[in-house]
């Protein structure tokens, strides 16, 4: 009999290492959860891309559920985002915000001019301040946030349809079951 | 020491003192104190984008914001534990490097000890179980007595 223990302990070894290595393919080891689901949206003012003059602000989105998109023009993984975008953003029936995030803004006028622009407002974080308070490590990351500006989702990384059609499109269902 | 490997080793120094010197971007500290205190603060959070690294030695450019924002938020008067929960509040408890205690992290902290716990404990019931053995085997013949 215990001549069998190593034995069991080199099995109890190899699962725990292969509970390790099933663990780590399953998920994206750089995400980080976000703590702002369930929290309201952090209170922002950020200039509109093409008017600087002009900001939107969150009390300018309250009341209609919608889709905050980070992106810049210097993100390669947004450029893989954007014909899922391009695609599919019309098809969600809520409003695509994009949020252009540490970018030259003639970089990220030409970067839409050329690859087409999938956003019914794009709005301009040149320095990234705001940024840090919506938790942005990276682009792209997309926020779901709700009617009374509550941050019900985020995706990080780039969209793809399939994660479009599983994790987002039950949401925004679920939150036109929610408004009255 | 031959001329040429004089010169690569200059250019290594060099080049070494360089991306320490880019880490760490000229912040106007008002005293040595306020330094010391900011470089410690930065090494106890991380970095999120290259993750296994600290705010303080981070090249990445997320970290020289956060760094910024510390040091902004140490200048408002804040205090460490304050400047730490503004981080956790935007980036969740993965930016601290070193993580409380609670019920999320028991296992973390105590993890280890458990296992080595019953190791020994393992080895503990082995030894006694020898011991008891020993005398019924000094009557009779036995293998060379390193049974594993």
């Amino acid at each position: 009999m215990s001549r069998l223990v190593p034995l069991f302990a080199f099995l109890l070894l190899v699962a725990l290492f292969g509970f390790g290595i099933w663990w780590n393919t399953g998920h994206d080891q750089r995400e980080v959860p976000s703590p702002l689901i369930g929290k309201p949206a952090p209170a922002y003012a950020l200039p509109h891309l093409d008017d600087p003059s002009r900001t939107l602000a969150k009390a300018d989105m309250l009341g209609k559920p919608y889709l905050l998109n980070v992106f810049a023009s210097w993100c390669v993984a947004c450029g893989d985002e954007h014909p899922v975008l391009m695609a599919e953003g019309r098809s969600l029936g809520i409003p695509l915000v994009g949020y252009d995030y540490k970018d030259d803004p003639a970089d990220a006028k030409a970067w839409l001019a050329q690859h087409g622009n999938p956003y019914d407002l794009v709005i301009a974080d040149r320095e990234g301040r705001t940024a840090i308070d919506f938790g942005v490590y990276g682009a792209p990351e997309s926020f779901l946030i709700d009617a009374r500006g509550v941050i019900r989702y985020k995706r990080i990384g780039p969209f793809t349809p399939e994660v479009i059609e599983k994790e987002l499109k039950p949401r925004i269902a679920a939150l036109r079951k929610e408004a009255p | 020491m031959h001329a040429p490997f004089r010169l690569l080793a200059c250019v290594l120094l060099l080049a070494a003192g360089l991306a320490a010197a880019q880490a760490i971007d000229p912040l106007p500290f008002r005293d040595r104190a306020e330094e010391v205190r900011f470089q410690n603060l930065t090494r106890q959070l991380r970095c999120l984008v290259c993750q296994n690294e600290n705010l303080a030695d981070s090249n990445a450019d997320l970290a020289r914001d956060l760094r910024h924002e510390v040091f902004g938020l140490m200048r408002q008067g804040k205090s460490d534990d304050e400047i730490k929960q503004y981080l956790v509040d935007r980036y969740s408890r993965f930016v601290l490097y070193d993580p409380p205690l609670d019920r999320g992290t028991v296992l973390l902290w105590f993890g280890p000890a458990l296992i080595l716990l019953a190791g020994g404990a393992v080895v503990w019931l082995t030894i006694r179980r020898r011991s008891r053995a020993a005398p019924a085997a000094a009557t009779a013949p036995t293998d060379n007595g390193d049974d594993w």
